[in-house]
């Protein structure tokens, strides 16, 4: 009784976010506006190659809508003190941030699977698995939204927190395959890309779209994901905690 | 009957950062009262709130709640309680109804009451007209009322409010002490912090003074006011002060030690409690004729003083430091 409890209301507080701050300013520049300018940008240079660039575009737009989302809820609610309602409720620590992390992830999964509609106009994939392309996105925007749950926990206000996942975001666009391709950079940097989460997240949807393996496994870089939002999940937990004595 | 208590402290003690905030305190609270912890700010009152709602960890000591463990059984004692913080802190964007609703959600409110309950709970505080409009919106009155309703919305056996009417109007603090009679004239024990004294008085059955994280005095208003008054004090008015010799003659009685004239009203004094038959016959053997008596008492406020050593101005001060 009290784990069905406790699954309700990490479904209802995802919910409610998912109502109250989906159309945030921080959320429709960040999450929204940033990566469709970074993809016209790039579709204007290169049209033809395009096509090659949409799986980095998808991780893009996880990694910045899954982060900008976290950034505002959790930072905002501890400012105004209404994030304490939900320390007060039945719930444990642990299911709080569930929640927000849930909240944050269906909003990055949104706005990357309505990217990847949009671009069903212009290109085809006919050998994309959709099975694959779905467990690729529900665990990158999960991954994805437990760094921004990290980063909201470890500071204060909403400016810090955006100022630092951009310390995160920027790095990982450059460094993770999704303008230039990872096997074209110097080996050190290779080895720096290989930690980074973004990096699996653009590995297993250029697997999906395209049905050709790359470097890794789909399956490893599935698990590694797995593996980073459980890191991430189990991090801010440990953080918050702290933070609240 | 067998007295239930609702809430059990023992020992309970918090350290922040190696400074000490509560010092190893005990009471029990009883089911159906009003207990106040009435103290300066920074004596240790919200940490004490908080640390029994299960937002902070006791660094030692152990707390009951309902008969649940605050440290091993946190989200149980968390459906046994209301919490109203010093801050009205629900959703800005959420409407009156949408914030009850979602607090009904959190605390497994089934789906067929959620919206009957926030409705009568809307009704409760008198916000019928502003149930549609965002939280943001209302007055700070309104605000501290849908967050006490908030506070209800599981029905809990135990409230606890924090410094409930800090900050409020005069009309708005008198309405929300009603609300906090009618609550708990309905069964439920309240638990409430406050710097103000004559809240306290007003409103608790019983009454821990807390001054730097420790209680020094725990009882009920009456005995707190009994316990510092070392004089019995009578004040009589007369017919007949213009009488020569009529103060004279008031001190000549038995067991009086000071005896004050202002006007046609003797403030007499007494080492012992005088029997006031007795006190009317000598009064009338002297020719005094009596209008009316009054016995005066220490208000809460002198007790304070007195159990403290502390100015009553402190109580004045919020916790920026200003004076209220």
């Amino acid at each position: 009784m009290m784990i069905v409890n406790e699954l309700k209301a990490i479904y209802f507080i995802g919910l409610k976010d998912i109502k109250s701050y989906y159309f945030k300013p921080p959320n429709i520049s960040w999450g929204i506006l940033f990566p469709l300018a970074m993809a016209l940008a790039f579709y204007l240079r290169n049209p033809t190659g395009m096509i090659d660039l949409v799986p980095g575009l998808l991780g893009m737009t996880l990694l910045f809508g899954a982060t900008s989302m976290e950034a505002v809820v959790i930072t905002f609610e501890r400012r105004l003190g209404s994030f304490e309602r939900l320390l007060l409720a039945p719930v444990s620590l642990e299911g709080v941030l569930m929640g927000k992390i849930l909240g944050g992830a269906f909003f990055g999964f949104i706005v990357a699977l309505s990217i990847f509609i949009l671009s069903l106009i212009f290109f085809s994939f006919p050998k994309f698995n959709p099975f694959l392309l779905f467990s690729s996105l529900v665990l990158s925007s999960i991954a994805f939204s437990g760094l921004g749950g990290f980063v909201s926990v470890a500071v204060k206000e909403v400016f810090e927190a955006q100022t630092l996942a951009n310390l995160f975001r920027f790095p990982m666009i450059f460094l993770s395959g999704v303008f230039i391709p990872i096997e074209t950079l110097p080996k050190p940097i290779q080895f720096i890309s290989y930690l980074l989460p973004l990096t699996y997240s653009v590995e297993s949807l250029r697997n999906s779209l395209f049905s050709s393996r790359h470097s890794l496994p789909t399956w490893i870089s599935l698990l590694i994901l797995f593996a980073f939002s459980s890191l991430f999940y189990s991090v801010s937990t440990w953080v918050l905690r702290k933070r609240l004595g | 009957m067998e007295t239930k208590w609702v809430i059990e402290v023992e020992g309970l003690t918090k350290y922040y950062n190696g400074l000490l905030a509560v010092d190893h305190i005990h009471f029990k609270v009883k089911q159906g009262e009003i207990f106040g912890f009435l103290g300066p700010n920074g004596a240790g009152k919200t940490t004490t709130i908080r640390m029994l709602c299960g937002l902070l960890t006791p660094s030692e000591g152990k707390a009951r709640v309902m008969g649940l463990d605050i440290q091993k059984e946190t989200v149980q004692v968390k459906r046994q309680i209301g919490v109203v913080p010093e801050i009205s802190n629900l959703y800005d964007e959420l409407t009156c109804l949408e914030n009850l609703i979602f607090m009904g959600q959190l605390y497994g409110v089934p789906k067929d009451e959620r919206e009957k309950s926030a409705e009568e709970l809307i009704q409760l505080v008198r916000l019928e007209s502003k149930k549609d409009i965002p939280f943001s919106k209302l007055s700070k009155g309104m605000k501290r009322s849908l967050t006490i309703a908030a506070a209800l919305v599981h029905k809990p056996p135990i409230v606890f409010l924090d410094e409930p009417t800090s900050g409020l109007d005069v009309m708005s603090a008198r309405n929300l002490r009603s609300m906090i009679r009618d609550l708990n004239q309905q069964g439920t024990t309240i638990f409430l912090t406050t710097h103000n004294i004559e809240e306290a008085n007003l409103l608790c059955h019983r009454i821990a003074i807390i001054v730097k994280g420790r209680i020094i005095a725990n009882d009920t208003p009456e005995a707190l006011r009994r316990s510092v008054q070392e004089k019995f004090v009578i004040e009589v008015g007369v017919e007949n002060p213009g009488t020569s010799d009529l103060s004279k003659r008031v001190k000549e009685m038995e067991g009086v030690e000071e005896v004050k004239q202002n006007q046609n009203r003797f403030i007499l004094s007494f080492s012992k409690r005088p029997s006031l038959e007795n006190l009317f016959y000598s009064l009338r053997e002297r020719g005094i004729v009596i209008s009316s008596v009054n016995t005066l008492q220490p208000t809460l406020e002198d007790a304070f003083v007195s159990i403290t050593g502390l100015d009553k101005e402190i109580m004045m001060v919020d916790k920026e430091g200003k004076k209220v």
